[in-house]
């Protein structure tokens, strides 16, 4: 059975790897075959399909990650995630579905530290060979707004 | 001689002073002269507004507007501002509308902006109202001209700026045909706040200059062909452009095609899905690129398969909204729609070529603090302002201020 905590401290962990920097683990919280789509919520409301990054596979996360590192050029910036308990939709041994609230502060180089997005992941997930990992995470923002760039994923 | 707070210090268009985007006396007097004055700002798709009623509030500069279609299939656009307090007539972003009603005093309008309703008009009981010579048809929103251009809808305060496909000339029109030859569809909506001043934007839109030095993206992982050739088309009034690129038939068959195969060979460089990039000829014509830009503030952009149009919106001195709207076609299959999504990750605030564009305006706007008696220098390609073969020109941007400095009588 895939709990709360389970999905909690898979949360903590999904967090930490962006908030500090180690990108390069955050494409192994998916599945092979992952969705993962950052939009916000008047898209999702309409039925809009389109995201900021849309993805349908971990190699393309792992692509994003490496075009961060070596090709785009953005100041540098770090984010705090704080994500909210779970609501927990449905869940057995090898599946969960749950929608999360997420706050994330962009903390830029010269010192400035804003709220950068808020909203919730609509996520799914899946037991894969004992490990817990995402199957398609939707981040919905509550703002239509992105300000200046969105380099770091959510 | 109209007021001018900046000086330019000769007609040349190959310097530009720096308090150009910094002057806080200079943005209302754009808003005038330019987005109020002989200009068509864009301000939405004809597919946005597919049936009777159907309405979007936007922007024309500043000045909120709302754009219509009303029964008689016409498509109408007003001031979104009460003709009463000047509070907004409409509070949504997009709806299905009989008529409009203010929420303040409940004055109504009807689908063309005409005041049709006054509550209260004749007074309650025999107290108060209006005086009995108010005349409703006197008072509204001001109304803009709309004119269409394959599937976009523009609007005018003015009464003197010519028809649209004379604004935009013939060039400009051949191309928003070529993208806009079928019906579209929108696929999602994104903006973006850009923190440096609105001319920055246009000037990163129109810079040919930039793209291959600033987005690394293409060249990192080696997507670039050497084998394309481009070229950058200027109108009369320097306004409008088109930055294009595309397969050289010719060079395709050269060998540093063959060279660039060997280079790739190089793994940490190369895409682990490069189903990004899968995409379809979608036109005949072997432009893969078409960056389209209409003065004063919209862009139309084809970037392989990726469609989107833009709008661009001053916000304040410092300040911008860019307004992303990605579309498709109607007749698309899914396998292309799909294409079209994951393409979008090229575009947009996160998109791998375009990103950097959010941040370098506000890389100027910071960098120019203090030097507001300082010049840029505009002088790739030379002085000229008109079109030209190849990129590695800023001929567009010094087109930008040839129909700057015209509506500013600067």
């Amino acid at each position: 059975m895939i709990d709360l905590l389970a999905l909690c401290t898979f949360n903590a962990a999904y967090a930490h790897a962006i908030d500090s920097d180690a990108l390069e683990q955050w494409p192994g919280f998916f599945t092979p075959d992952c969705h993962y789509r950052i939009t916000h919520v008047e898209n999702e409301q309409e039925g809009l399909a389109a995201g900021i990054v849309y993805a349908d596979s971990r190699a393309m996360l792992e692509d994003r990650i490496a075009a961060l590192r070596e090709a785009n050029i953005y100041e540098r910036q770090r984010y705090r995630h704080l994500l909210g308990i779970p609501l927990l939709e449905s869940a057995d041994a090898g599946a969960a579905r749950a929608r999360t609230p997420f706050i994330v502060v962009r903390i830029m180089a010269t010192g400035q530290t804003e709220v950068f997005a808020t909203g919730v992941y609509r996520d799914r997930f899946v037991r894969q060979d004992g490990k817990l990992l995402l199957a398609e995470r939707v981040a919905i923002c509550d703002s239509t707004v992105t300000d200046t760039l969105m380099a770091l994923p959510l | 001689m109209r007021e001018q707070p900046i000086h330019w210090r000769s007609p040349a268009l190959t310097r530009i002073p720096y308090s150009i985007y910094t002057d806080r006396e200079l943005p209302s007097l754009e808003q005038e002269r330019i987005f109020r004055g002989n200009v068509w700002n864009y301000l939405c798709l004809e597919a946005e507004l597919p049936d009777t009623g159907s309405y979007r509030t936007t922007f024309a500069g500043e000045t909120p507007v709302v754009v219509v279609r009303d029964g008689d299939n016409e498509i109408y656009a007003f001031e979104n501002r009460c003709a009463h307090r000047g509070a907004l007539i409409a509070l949504e972003k997009s709806g299905k509308a009989e008529n409009f009603q203010c929420v303040y005093h409940a004055w109504s309008y009807n689908r063309q902006g005409d005041l049709t309703g006054v509550a209260f008009e004749k007074g309650v009981k025999g107290q108060g109202g209006m005086p009995p010579d108010f005349c409703k048809e006197e008072h509204g929103p001001r109304k803009l001209r709309i004119a269409t251009f394959s599937g976009l809808v523009f609007g005018s305060f003015s009464e003197d700026v010519p028809g649209i496909e004379e604004y935009l000339g013939d060039e400009i029109c051949q191309r928003i045909e070529r993208v806009m030859h079928k019906p579209v569809e929108v696929i999602g909506r994104f903006t973006q706040a850009l923190p440096n001043n609105w001319k920055l934007y246009m000037e990163n839109v129109k810079d040919s200059y930039h793209a291959s030095l600033l987005h690394l993206f293409f060249t990192t992982f080696e997507l670039n062909r050497l084998s394309q050739k481009g070229g950058v088309i200027v109108d009369e009034s320097g306004g409008h452009h088109v930055s294009f690129s595309m397969i050289d038939t010719t060079a395709e068959k050269d060998s540093s095609y063959k060279d660039q195969a060997l280079r790739s060979d190089n793994d940490r460089y190369r895409l682990k899905d490069p189903s990004l990039l899968a995409g379809f000829t979608e036109y005949n014509d072997g432009v893969t690129l078409q960056i389209l830009s209409v003065f004063p503030g919209f862009v139309l952009q084809q970037i392989q398969n990726c469609l989107a149009v833009r709008q661009v919106l001053p916000k304040d001195v410092d300040r911008t909204e860019l307004n992303w709207t990605y579309f498709g076609y109607t007749d698309d299959t899914p396998e292309q729609r799909k294409v079209r999504l994951k393409q979008s990750n090229l575009v947009g605030p996160a998109g791998f070529i375009s990103m950097e564009d959010g941040a370098v305006g506000g890389f100027v706007q910071r960098g120019i603090a203090g030097a507001s008696d300082m010049q840029a220098v505009v002088e790739m390609g030379g002085d000229h302002a008109g079109s030209s073969e190849g990129r590695a020109t800023e001929t567009s941007v010094r087109g930008f201020w040839k129909a700057y400095r015209h509506h500013m009588g600067a």
